[in-house]
């Protein structure tokens, strides 16, 4: 029972790292970034470059070295982002929101095959496995490595939430996410703002790309495709658009998921999810902390 | 206001929506006008096998001919309503797997699966519609990439529909694969036409209106629920028909067939062609599938090309190779 709940929480903070960039950016410029998974599988391949570069490293050295590589791999992830954001969507910004979808559909597909023309389709090992010594908290088998993916993600996931609640950048990204128009006559840069959202976004997606390839092992270029649907899936039962929510949103999926495949087996997990994700949108389409958005015409 | 601009296009990009008769008009632009523009594609669908007839070639030609039908099913929902659907592969599975189940399982002719096919695809895009068409549209994008997902997983788990090997046997519409294309030609002419007149009729017209302006058409006293919910029904029906016919043709369907890349691919040759075009729909899926066969060497690289060509296609030709003509603009 309570590994049950443990091994939720755990896939949960992946989910909630990932949903925090689908939201931040759905908030900024109501989009629905389909390469957001992508961003997250880039991560995962940039950090594995990063690391073969680096060479052979001892078990002692594993998780300060990859702390290393997950900084940096945010930074390049975050960079691509941004790129991403002004190749592919920024001079589409007063286009049609259908242009705009199929436009991120295009770049999914790009990033995916992008990766599988660079890097091959046969899934690659991580150089640093964590493996290692576990500890028993109420009847629940927790590594310590498990435990510090944890906390990086919860820091990660605060200092975004200080970052957005009580900087000056926050500030104007909340305003932006308001009203663009208002903000922009009020001074802003509304373009540099959105720049640094999906920064911020595709950062956060980037470290859990590294974070998931040293707990699993294993990545293949088309990695993302799944856990984007899953991070939208956390972001909406959160409420999309809402920092805390999305979070909660990730855990209680991550929870839900894992009480899903203890009954109804493992093959039935993803159905099980966006048969939630479909409930929710029926019951509760704001999400748990969302607030009902009236569409202005 | 908006109106008047044809969907899909930015500001500021170049529209090629002016008003019939205004200015002086390009031979391709008349050429793409000309009302007998469908027959002659037609004839060339009907004589196309007079010119090939290998094994290989009828069997492209086939698949080309069911893909047209799932373009045109997934036109009405995405080109003409400016409804996302990511997940349009579920519907071709759901007619797939319908017929294939019923005519193995109970010896049954495959024509005699069509009224189950009916029942339930129209089931299937009442039961994903019905919650998802009340919200906003993006929202349906992701969903209905969450059910062609399900679809795909579910058909994988279940025992009656032959797990991750799928069904064999299934059998045949016709005799064999010359008469099998001719069929499918013909039952495909007739839907991709009841596409076009459904899109030019009361219902299209209010189809269009959505797209154009939800908040405008509701307030004008459309359904817009109820019309939405219509659009995609249609296309439901279409994809599951086109089902049948892939069901007929291959003789056996895995799970494998039905992934989220068979739905870009149909949507890309939506985009492609011109959403609302039904003309230029039918091109783009022709050569959606057949490209693949001509560029064999290139198959790493295909799918990144598709990706590139979506996002080009969006910023540099949004309304498509061939764009619907709006007739609104003319009155």
């Amino acid at each position: 029972m309570s590994q049950l709940v443990w091994n939720g929480l755990f896939v949960g903070s992946f989910y909630a790292l990932v949903a925090l960039g689908y939201s931040m950016v759905y908030g900024i410029i109501k989009l629905l970034n389909f390469a957001h998974g992508d961003l997250y599988m880039l991560g995962a391949f940039i950090g594995f470059a990063v690391l073969g570069a680096a060479g052979g490293v001892s078990a002692a050295m594993a998780l300060p070295l990859l702390l290393a590589v997950l900084v940096l791999t945010m930074g390049v992830t975050g960079l691509a982002g941004v790129l991403l954001e002004r190749v592919a969507y920024r001079r589409l910004r007063g286009a049609p929101r259908l242009s705009l979808l199929i436009t991120a559909v295009g770049a999914s597909f790009a990033l995916e095959y992008g990766m599988r023309a660079a890097a091959g389709a046969d899934p690659r090992v991580y150089p640093v496995r964590l493996g290692g010594t576990s500890v028993e908290v109420l009847g629940a088998r927790i590594t310590l490595q498990q435990l510090a993916l944890v906390a990086v993600a919860v820091v990660l996931m605060l200092g975004l939430n200080l970052l957005v609640t009580r900087s000056r950048e926050g500030r104007a990204m909340r305003a932006v996410a308001l009203d663009p128009k208002a903000a922009a006559l009020m001074g802003i840069d509304v373009d540099a703002v959105i720049s640094r959202t999906f920064f911020l976004g595709s950062a956060l997606a980037g470290a859990a790309g590294v974070m998931a390839g040293a707990h699993y092992g294993k990545i293949d270029f088309m990695m993302g495709f799944l856990i984007g649907l899953k991070a939208f899936t956390a972001a909406v039962i959160g409420g999309i658009g809402n920092i805390p929510g999305t979070m909660l949103g990730g855990l209680l999926l991550g929870l839900l998921e894992s009480f899903g495949t203890f009954w109804l087996g493992g093959e039935w997990r993803d159905v099980f999810a966006f048969g939630v994700l479909i409930l929710f949108l029926t019951v509760r389409p704001t999400g748990l902390l969302g607030e009902r958005v009236t569409e202005r015409v | 206001m908006t109106a008047t601009v044809p969907q899909g296009t930015p500001p500021g990009a170049p529209s090629s929506a002016r008003p019939r008769g205004a200015g002086p008009r390009s031979i391709a632009s008349r050429l793409m006008d000309n009302r007998w523009a469908g027959l002659v594609g037609l004839a060339v669908a009907l004589l196309a096998p007079f010119v090939n007839a290998t094994p290989y070639a009828l069997s492209v030609m086939t698949s080309a001919a069911i893909f047209v039908m799932l373009a045109a099913g997934l036109n009405i929902v995405v080109g003409y309503c400016g409804l996302l659907d990511l997940g349009y592969a579920a519907f071709f599975a759901v007619g797939a797997y319908t017929s294939g189940v019923l005519s193995t399982r109970f010896d049954l002719p495959l024509v005699a699966t069509l009224p189950a096919v009916l029942v339930v695809t129209v089931l299937a895009g009442l039961i994903i519609g019905a919650p998802t068409l009340r919200l906003r549209s993006d929202y349906l994008a992701i969903v209905t990439l969450g059910f062609g997902e399900i679809i795909r997983v579910t058909a994988n788990n279940l025992d009656v529909t032959g797990g991750p090997s799928g069904i064999y046997g299934i059998p045949g519409l016709t005799g064999g694969p010359v008469s099998m294309y001719y069929v499918t030609v013909l039952v495909v002419a007739v839907a991709v036409v009841g596409a076009a007149r459904l899109g030019r009729s009361r219902l299209g017209r209010a189809w269009r209106f959505v797209r154009e302006d939800e908040d405008a058409a509701e307030a004008m006293g459309v359904h817009t629920y109820k019309i939405k919910m219509a659009a995609y029904v249609a296309g439901a029906i279409w994809g599951g028909l086109a089902g049948v016919l892939f069901a007929a043709h291959l003789s056996a369907i895995s799970p494998g067939s039905f992934t989220f890349l068979q739905s870009a691919l149909v949507l890309m040759a939506v985009v492609l062609g011109g959403m609302g075009s039904i003309r230029g729909v039918v091109v783009g899926a022709v050569i959606i599938s057949v490209l693949p066969e001509l560029l064999r060497d290139l198959a790493d690289y295909r799918f990144l090309a598709f990706g590139v060509l979506l996002i080009t296609v969006m910023l540099v030709r949004p309304q498509g190779l061939w764009p619907a003509r709006s007739r609104e603009v003319a009155q």
